[in-house]
């Protein structure tokens, strides 16, 4: 009940949505969000019936990338650490 | 981008792991306050990916697992009224009462519906002028607002056999309780879709009050992941704040809208949460103006009195002092098919993720 899941709008009509999640699609109340905001191809957080938030791609894509950067700043850690042969943090 | 593989991504998992063990010098306990994180950080076995000093405890966030024994027992009592129909989500119905349970009475005839949404419960109460609809509205802030849509889309329709009967509660007030009762902690992964609605700032009093941190965390490995990281940091660092990590879902100032909804149906009263108690302020009940449409109000029902199962240790698995698998029953007696406590019913509930994920 408590689940959220990442739905991505189909169709809007009126303050209602069928949206997509996998292969399934649901009907979500836009009630809460303001509907102007919205558009096809967004995806919103499902949970029991209503979108309850729109995601935001850029916040998405900004989390994301800080992935990589950990990943790149483990990888020169690691060099260092082995060139110097000590713990550096 | 479908917002789910991204954030699963195995190398990515494991180097922000090794990071955690490198910048990780002092113990530290965190709490997944979300019953959703207890699900996520067991299913992608989180505990396994993290180094010995660092510890995660469940806590109270899954509504089920919070909710009194005495709630079952009088939503019971009302599928036993006449011409009432129970709907309610499906994570309550094998929840024991003191004697029986919703799944129980359903057997035994009463007219109990399953539904997804309070939204499919007013179709019924439409498609059925003569029966009374009562919906069981469970859930923290996330799900509150949609309990007070339907109740405000109910008055607007005129749909006057439709009716809540609500256990709502807000997430803050069991957050500072456990803090002031001393329970061990350093930091909160804070409930990442209740602050979709609320925002983040709920959370500021925590660092102000108590001096522990709170990064309000995604559900999927990585960002699970790298909250555990970043509340390290700011333990390690001793500057505890609230940050967000699940910044694609979640505002500091929260859905203005839903609040609006919420606020205009419910109002703040004390309630009772397994292993807490009574916490000042820290349910929702239905106001005044919307009376009409509140159950407790409408419906007078005697209830059987209260009988709390011994063995369970539910309470104290909610405030992460113990672990599901410190429970003598745990696996034995109770299992998710012969459930003896909450936890072990909800989806969401730490003795149910134990059990499904955990199990050598
Ligand atoms: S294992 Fe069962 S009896 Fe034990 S604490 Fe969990 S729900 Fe209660």
């Amino acid at each position: 009940m408590c689940l959220s899941v990442p739905a991505k709008i189909e169709s809007i009509e009126k303050d209602m949505a069928v949206c997509s999640v996998g292969g399934a699609t649901y009907r979500a109340s836009l009630l809460m969000l303001d509907i102007d905001d919205l558009k096809i191809g967004d995806f919103v957080l499902l949970h029991t019936g209503f979108a309850i938030q729109k995601i935001s791609k850029e916040d998405a894509e900004e989390t994301l990338k800080l992935f990589d950067e950990f990943e790149d700043f483990n990888e020169i850690l690691d060099e260092e650490e082995r060139i110097s042969g000590r713990r550096i943090v | 981008m479908k917002y789910i593989d991204e954030y699963r991504d195995k190398e990515k998992i494991l180097s922000l792991a090794a990071q955690i063990k490198k910048t990780s010098t002092k113990k530290i306990r965190l709490m997944e306050v979300c019953g959703g994180h207890t699900m996520a950080i067991q299913r992608f076995g989180i505990p396994d990916l993290l180094p010995e000093t660092v510890e995660l405890v469940s806590g109270p966030g899954c509504p089920v697992c919070v909710t009194s024994r005495s709630y079952i027992d009088k939503a019971i009592a009302y599928s036993k009224l006449p011409n009432v129909i129970i709907t309610t989500y499906g994570d309550l119905i094998r929840v024991p009462g003191s004697t029986s349970s919703l799944d129980k009475e359903k057997a035994r005839g009463a007219n109990i519906r399953i539904v997804y949404s309070v939204l499919d419960a007013l179709k019924i109460a439409q498609d059925n002028p003569d029966k009374k609809v009562i919906f069981l509205g469970i859930g923290f802030e996330t799900t509150a607002p949609g309990s007070a849509a339907g109740i405000m889309k109910a008055q607007m329709a005129g749909l006057f056999n439709f009716s809540v009967f609500s256990a709502h509660k807000i997430m803050p007030p069991p957050m500072a309780a456990l803090i002031d009762e001393g329970v061990n902690i350093q930091g909160y992964i804070g409930p990442g879709h209740v602050s979709t609605i609320t925002g983040s700032h709920i959370f500021d009093f925590i660092p102000q009050k108590y001096g522990l941190g709170v990064v309000v965390s995604g559900f999927e490995p990585l960002d699970l992941m790298q909250s555990i990281y970043m509340l390290g940091k700011q333990f390690e660092t001793n500057k505890p704040s609230v940050e967000i990590q699940y910044s694609r879902a979640v505002k500091p100032e929260g859905n203005a809208k839903a609040k609006e909804i919420m606020d205009e149906v419910f109002c703040l009263r004390d309630d009772w949460w397994r292993g807490l108690g009574i916490l000042e302020n820290s349910g929702l009940g239905i106001n005044d103006n919307y009376a009409d449409f509140d159950a407790e109000k409408i419906f007078d029902v005697a209830v059987e009195p209260l009988k709390e199962d011994k063995g369970c240790i539910c309470g104290i698995i909610l405030k992460g002092i113990a672990k599901p698998t410190e429970c003598k029953l745990f696996g034995k007696a109770c299992t998710p098919s012969e459930p003896v406590g909450a936890c072990m019913v909800s989806n969401e509930g730490a003795c149910a993720a134990y059990y499904k994920y955990n199990r050598e």
